[in-house]
């Protein structure tokens, strides 16, 4: 039997991850951990840290900046959090398709996150909004772009001892709109097989100031779009090309054939969907249509 | 006679009672097999093949590891014959030293402690020596120099109507199409599992889910060597079948009572995770179609000539009936002088398929129907006009010879059918709505069908099912079967049949327990013959015993159920006969040749018209059912609620068939995605409304007229969502499940759409 420790304080937690740095697993929600526990039970660990009782963890707080979310807060919180609607509707639109409703009751989003799925599906919308980690340890806390989190397949940036406490979001910029979708095997209980989140700041009418993608299932870990936003800055929506935006994708992601859809299906429905978050005509046509 | 539409009219309550199971199923007191207490006893576990067939070397078991508090049970621990009892004895129990397929059971092992058992499996290694060139795929396989049995083929049948020369001179319109349909996993809620134990007097139990009680006993007789009276079969709660508890229950059965024997009278539980039961269990036969049409100018149809082909897999098991029934179907419910049909059932390298809801005919049906929509489409016809010009009526002849009779809705419930979903005001709106360049493509499409009940021809005859019924002293009335319920609905349906017929309240009469040692053999549950067929024998049964009770035990022509009470009390005092039993008897002119499939191949064919509405994103091509309409004439709703639960399931199994579900298969020849993550079914959220109109034309061999419903909804789906799609893209579709990655590989054969479309989520 694995030992399991649930302590009821942050401080307590990183000093018993500082004593024995490696030697936990940390569990919280569960809901990825579990099925791997049943999965491949030679993969289990020999002892469990289970952060479910940090009331430090916990919540969502607004602040002058923009919203700080306690990385054990569950999916759900999110999901029916006001303000959260009101000003980040891609993350809670990301929540709500993210498992299915008993999932959310248990998952967080720090879980879902330091679980590094490639296919997260929380991830695309936090590289959007351009999402800091506050990452804490027994010694301190560090900052840490959330771009930066995902190293490799499977692989983050968290080091022995830490854990993943807060995940900040700033507003978006005034003028700015938003475009999430997933494209999962199904309406619900789903693996994205393609998912995108873009902010998208326009400078004045027409002229792209920013854009900010986030995609994932189309590459070892969740991923931004440098070349394609690289492109889009500072150009006049009636300049762009789908050409070069392709070009751009096709750059930015590596999709593989895997058990849930094609490397060219992903390619493809990748570009389109990345054509469809920049281009604004059809938005225009349809509030002319109002 | 008079069509009655839908028991809307009637009272739904008296017509549909509570559930005999649903109380101990909605508690949780129902005890599915893994629930049986098993105090002091073993679990099992089973070591299997990992190569595509070939030739066992060596079983090495690691000398690191203490196997003293393991049963173990390889092939030479068979008493009986290394064969699992069905039609051929061609499957083995245990390898010995040739197999077929990876995953096939080499070594059983039992552990008391179910973790242990788990790594153990571990440290047995087989030496396995592969087979050169194993094949996977059905017409690799009809090519093949390297045979596993003669031809690789299982079966070779054909439907010969008319005259195929004489149809195509007449053709003045011709289509040629090859459809595919895969494997599809049933996908039961609860996975297959066996517990059996040696009794004190060396007599073998084993209770477990399954199907086919009788199927199970048989097996246990051959495979064991022991005589019939000293096995005991039982079913336990079971957590769902489709077929899928039909023939491999037997195996487990087997390999739970092997391991009994050595476990020194210690219970032996095998029960299988989900993955291995998805890895070896039989799955829907997939299936290949060569088809070719053939109509005059108005659209009559004057050919029809097939090449229908199913994948075996490795083993014989249920392949030929499943391609026999394929077969019958192929036709579809249209007058055709002149058919072909020929049907192939071929070896392959696969774990062999099995019986799962619609056996054969949703894959042939699957390729007639879509084919139809071809035609219509080439002879610029609606395809509903089509269907119209050649559906059956009453007196025209089928395709297996047989003269229809009155019992003939085709027409009914197209017309129902075409009203209900307002077709054709739909058909020119969706038109409408794809000309006008919106994110989504519409379409709305049609399957017309038809499903025999029961045994083929002559099949009922050779079961010679038997139902008995028991009256207890106080009034209460037993009945003994072996038809089981598997979540379907079966026991609440059987015990409302007898106790109508009975004129007894429905807690008078209760289903005793499957259990071999107790019920006479009434067939298997399967082939949608349950309400039909035993159903018929029950009322049969119920009216003997009214009529014994008359006679020798006063009971008064006009009762309530005190008074049949008290003359229950009177025949056991007087020590009568309180178990009557009722035979199976075809009905007329059940006349049917196996070699030229000529006659009446079923007792009652029921009748449907499926239609489906579907949108299709242009953007990311998903497809999503906006609209379901099912309208079938079953003769008579036994218990509406059931029924419409029954249509409503398998409706929303065939849109997984059509839209979602694909076994994946390894190098090995192994479904890969043995996971409920990775193998798709649809979820609640992706269904759209399923509207289920019931026609009753009261003439079914059942009781009231009833006949077979539950393979029915499995036939419509596939054909109908495609036809839509077909519509909704103007592409032709060849193969199932459409998955958006094959519409793109279709479109991507069409001209690039220039507009990038534009479905919006803004935020």
């Amino acid at each position: 039997m694995s030992e399991w420790t649930r302590p009821r304080h942050l401080p307590e937690a990183l000093e018993i991850l500082a004593a024995a740095p490696g030697r936990y697993r940390v569990i919280s929600g569960g809901t990825d951990l579990m099925v791997e526990r049943h999965l491949a039970p030679e993969r289990r660990p020999d002892a469990w840290l289970d952060i479910s009782g940090l009331w430090e963890l916990q919540g969502l707080q607004i602040t002058e900046e923009g919203l700080r979310i306690g990385a054990a807060t569950s999916l759900e919180a999110i999901r029916r959090h006001a303000e959260v609607a009101a000003h980040w509707p891609m993350l809670a639109a990301s929540a709500a398709v993210t498992g299915a409703p008993p999932i959310q009751n248990r998952a967080t989003l720090g879980g879902n996150l330091c679980n590094a799925s490639p296919a997260a599906d929380n991830a695309p919308v936090l590289l959007a909004y351009g999402a800091r980690l506050e990452i804490v340890h027994h010694h301190g806390t560090r900052w840490l772009p959330y771009a930066d989190f995902h190293q490799g397949y499977r692989k983050t940036a968290l080091q022995a001892g830490e854990l993943l406490g807060a995940v900040w979001i700033p507003y978006p910029p005034p003028r700015s709109r938003g475009y999430f979708r997933k494209v999962g095997t199904r309406a619900a209980q789903a693996i994205a097989k393609v998912s995108i989140a873009a902010l998208i700041e326009a400078e004045r009418e027409g002229m792209i100031q920013c854009a900010r993608f986030g995609m994932a299932s189309v590459a070892a870990v969740p991923c931004a779009l440098p070349s394609v936003s690289q492109y889009l800055a500072g150009r006049a929506v009636r300049d762009i090309a789908e050409a070069p935006v392709r070009r751009g994708v096709r750059q930015d992601i590596a999709p593989v054939k895997d058990i849930r859809s094609t490397a060219a299906y992903r390619l493809e429905i990748a570009s389109r969907l990345v054509l469809e978050a920049i281009d604004p005509r059809a938005a225009r046509k349809k509030e002319d249509g109002v | 006679m008079s069509l009655t539409g839908a028991p809307a009219q009637r009272d739904q309550r008296a017509d549909s009672p509570a559930r005999v199971d649903g109380f101990a199923k909605i508690t949780g007191s129902a005890l599915y097999v893994d629930d049986l207490p098993c105090a002091g006893g073993l679990f099992g576990a089973t070591v299997r093949t990992a190569m595509a067939g070939g030739i066992l070397q060596e079983v090495i078991f690691d000398p690191a590891m203490d196997w003293s508090d393991f049963v173990i049970v390889t092939a030479k621990d068979i008493p009986g014959v290394n064969a699992v009892k069905l039609l051929e004895n061609d499957q083995i129990v245990l390898v010995e030293r040739t197999f077929r397929h990876a995953g096939e059971a080499v070594v059983l092992l039992a552990h008391a402690d179910r973790e242990v058992l788990g790594m153990a499996l571990k440290r047995v290694s087989l030496v396995e020596q592969l087979n050169p060139d194993p094949i996977f795929d059905i017409d690799e396989a009809l090519q093949a120099e390297r045979e596993m049995i003669p031809g690789n083929l299982y079966a070779d049948y054909l439907l010969n109507r008319g005259d195929l020369a004489e149809g195509e001179r007449r053709a003045e319109v011709v289509i040629e199409a090859c459809l595919r349909t895969p494997a599809q996993e049933q996908l039961y809620i609860e996975p297959q599992g066996m517990l059996a134990r040696v009794q004190a007097n060396g007599d073998i139990l084993v209770e477990g889910s399954l199907q086919c009680p009788y199927y199970v006993l048989d097996a246990l007789v051959q495979c064991l060597g022991m005589d019939k009276n000293r096995l005991r079969v039982v079913q336990s709660t079971t957590g769902g079948a489709f077929g899928g508890k039909e023939d491999y229950p037997s195996m487990i059965a087997c390999h739970a009572a092997l391991l009994a024997l050595k476990a020194g009278g210690r219970p032996v539980k095998l029960i299988y995770t989900r993955g291995e039961d998805l890895r070896v269990t039989p799955k829907r036969h997939p299936s290949r179609t060569l088809i070719r049409l053939g109509a005059n100018k108005a659209g009559t149809l004057q050919f029809i000539d097939m090449d229908f082909a199913i994948d075996g897999g490795a083993y014989r098991t249920l392949s030929p009936v499943v391609l026999s029934r394929g077969v019958i179907h192929a036709p579809g419910p249209y007058k055709c002088p002149n058919i072909r049909v020929r049907g192939r059932a071929v070896a392959t390298n696969h774990p062999p398929f099995g019986a799962f809801r619609g056996f054969g005919a949703p894959q042939s049906i699957f390729a007639m129907e879509v084919a139809m929509d071809r035609l219509a489409k080439k002879l610029g016809m609606d395809p509903a006009e089509l269907r119209r010009k050649n559906l059956l009526r009453s007196s025209d002849v089928h395709a297996t010879g047989e003269v229809v009779g009155a019992d003939c809705f085709a027409h009914a419930t197209l017309d129902v059918a075409l009203e209900r979903t307002h077709y054709h005001q739909r058909l020119a709106e969706y038109k409408a709505w794809n000309a006008a360049g919106h994110p989504t493509r519409k379409g709305i499409g049609l399957a017309t069908f038809a499903h025999g009940a029961g045994f083929t021809g002559n099949g009922e005859l050779h079961l010679a099912s038997r139902v008995s019924l028991q009256v207890l002293a106080h009034g209460h009335v037993e009945i003994l079967c072996s038809n089981t319920e598997m979540g379907q609905g079966a026991a609440t349906t059987l015990v409302q049949i007898a106790a109508e017929a009975l004129g007894l309240p429905m807690d008078s009469v209760y289903l005793a327990q499957t259990d071999t040692s107790r019920v006479p053999n009434s067939g298997p549950t399967v082939a949608s013959r349950t309400c039909m067929v035993v159903g018929d024998l029950i009322q049969k049964a119920a009216e003997r015993l009214l009529r014994r009770l008359r006679e020798a035990a006063d009971l008064p022509a006009s009762y309530d159920a005190q008074d049949f009470a008290a003359a229950c009390g009177r025949l056991h005092a007087a020590k009568g006969d309180a178990l009557v039993t009722a035979h199976y008897h075809p009905p007329a002119g059940m006349l049917w040749d196996e070699q030229t499939f000529w006659g009446r191949a079923y007792a009652s064919y029921a009748w449907a018209t499926y239609i489906a509405e579907v949108e299709v994103d242009v953007l990311t091509l998903e497809t999503r059912v906006l609209d379901f309409t099912a309208v079938q004439e079953i003769g008579k709703a036994v218990h509406p609620v059931i029924v419409r639960g029954q249509i409503e399931g398998g409706v929303a199994q065939g849109l997984g068939f059509a839209l979602y579900e694909a076994v994946l298969w390894n190098a090995r020849g192994v479904m890969a995605n043995d996971r409920l993550t990775n193998y798709i079914i649809p979820t609640s959220a992706d269904l759209g409304d399923i509207h289920v109109v019931l026609l009753e034309g009261g003439l079914g061999a059942g009781p009231k007229g009833a006949k077979g419903v539950g393979e029915l909804p499995m036939d419509g789906p596939a054909p109908a969502v495609v036809n839509a799609i077909q519509q909704a893209l103007d592409i032709d579709i060849c193969q199932i499940p459409v998955l958006p990655e094959y519409l793109l590989e279709r479109c991507a054969a069409k001209p690039p759409a220039q507009e990038i479309p534009t479905v919006r989520r803004e935020y």
